[in-house]
């Protein structure tokens, strides 16, 4: 089977990067392994468990079902983007930190990109949504509650 | 890397992608939302030579309404804009209440209509509604195109009617009449997994407010989308009540072959496929009368 590589130019967190990348490169090996930004977390690479979640172009997306040569001239935001310092952490996070909602922390990359989009678009959100644009994103350890409670802090926390 | 090796073209205009298609036939394959497609391809249970890339193809994406009150949506319209857009749940009420059942958010952003028809996946929702709105799907290529009608075009699992150098283009469905209502139900086992079993439904009722039209189609119920043909024809002409709705449901359970699957038995299935009937039936009949 032959392969053939693409030269992308690629906006990760407001920073262009130019690289060339063989077909076969998913979204979630280029972040990890090209760009070195290994915040993007892969878990089951077939698209169930929400780890890898990015915001591209301004929608939730999982990076596992994508390919790096389809980012050409796209606009990515990972994990990575969400603090506006090294000293301080983005409300989502504080929440997270505040309420507990995590522990092995595995997921909460995913879980906070998908929430950042949600929150953006949804500031008053019941919990019954909060639950449901969660239901993509699999998390082992908190029974989810507790992320619940982060995100309804945190919507708060940005409504100011 | 997950995926064997590949080529992969971004396709500059529908020419280009079906010349391609033409030229590698069963070897290359379409990618749009990839939703379905890359996970085969991570477990290299798809091993394409290549992939024509046509998300770059706008014009392919979009939904609007003909002179002749159907709506037609392109193949490369994301389930995210049918989500988002007001008009959906107006002409198309069905599919508004069975987006929800799609997967996941983050899938629905990437996911497209003409994607998931194309995969055709007897547990998806959306092959099963197309069959029950017996809508059209236009199928291209170099030599031309042509109308498929849903009915006609699932043929097995994973199986469609497109040739190998045919592209699905465009889905054609009818807009929701007067006096008609429709609802769709699901069980699964997590919100967002595949259905055990799904139903769709659309009645229309005459100014007597007996049964003009019935269409029930299921997923998950067969080698493909389901369409319940003696239920369906069963209830026109009557005043739909509890013994039509329940010989209906009955009707319905004969009708199937669901596979049966380590959390649902082919029995739990059938019972799934009555219950989820009869309810469907009496809260379409329910809007159709408001």
């Amino acid at each position: 089977m032959s392969t053939d590589s693409h030269e992308i130019t690629v906006t990760v967190n407001g920073t262009s990067y130019r690289r060339t990348v063989e077909s076969r490169l998913l979204l979630s090996d280029f972040l990890r392994h090209d760009l070195l930004l290994a915040g993007t977390h892969v878990g089951c690479e077939h698209g169930v468990c929400g780890a890898c979640t990015v915001i591209f172009d301004g929608a939730a997306v999982r990076s596992c079902l994508m390919f790096a040569a389809q980012a050409d001239g796209h606009a990515i935001m990972t994990v990575e983007g969400l603090a506006p310092d090294r000293e301080h952490l983005h409300p989502l996070q504080e929440s997270m930190r505040d309420c507990h909602g995590l522990q092995c922390g595995y997921c909460t990359p995913g879980i906070l990109m998908t929430m950042k989009v949600f929150l953006d678009e949804t500031p008053s959100p019941d919990k019954a949504q909060i639950r449901e644009a969660l239901s993509g994103n699999l998390c082992r350890c908190t029974g989810y509650q507790h992320i619940v409670d982060a995100m309804q802090l945190a919507a708060e926390r940005l409504r100011g | 890397m997950k995926p064997a090796p590949f080529r992969y073209v971004a396709a500059r205009s529908i020419e280009e992608a079906l010349q391609l298609k033409a030229e590698y036939g069963d070897e290359a394959r379409f990618l749009a939302g990839g939703q379905s497609l890359v996970p085969t391809m991570n477990f290299r249970l798809t091993q394409p030579a290549m992939l024509i890339d046509i998300n770059p193809l706008a014009e392919l994406a979009g939904v609007k309404i003909d002179a002749a009150e159907r709506v037609r949506i392109g193949a490369l319209t994301r389930y995210r804009n049918l989500e988002r857009d007001p008009a959906t749940e107006r002409n198309l009420p069905l599919i508004h209440e069975a987006l929800p059942h799609i997967a996941h958010p983050q899938i629905r952003n990437r996911g497209t209509i003409g994607g998931n028809l194309a995969h055709a996946d007897p547990a998806s929702e959306m092959p099963a509604i197309v069959v029950t709105l017996a809508g059209r799907l236009r199928a291209q290529s170099m030599k031309g195109e042509r109308w498929i009608a849903a009915a006609d075009f699932f043929v097995g699992a994973l199986s469609t009617a497109l040739e190998p150098d045919e592209m699905l283009t465009e889905v054609e469905l009818p807009v929701a009449p007067l006096r008609s209502g429709a609802c769709f139900m699901e069980v699964s086992r997590r919100r967002g997994d595949f259905a055990i079993i799904g139903v769709a439904c659309t009645l229309r009722l005459d100014e007597q407010g007996r049964c003009a039209e019935a269409r029930i189609g299921l997923c998950n119920a067969g080698d493909g989308p389901v369409f319940a043909t003696d239920a369906s024809e069963f209830l026109v002409g009557r005043k739909i009540g509890a013994t039509e709705i329940e010989e209906a449901a009955e009707l319905v359970q004969n009708a199937i072959d669901p596979g049966g699957s380590i959390h649902a038995s082919k029995e739990f299935q059938r019972h799934i496929a009555g219950v989820l009937t009869a309810r469907a039936l009496a809260t379409a009949n329910e809007r159709a009368r408001a």
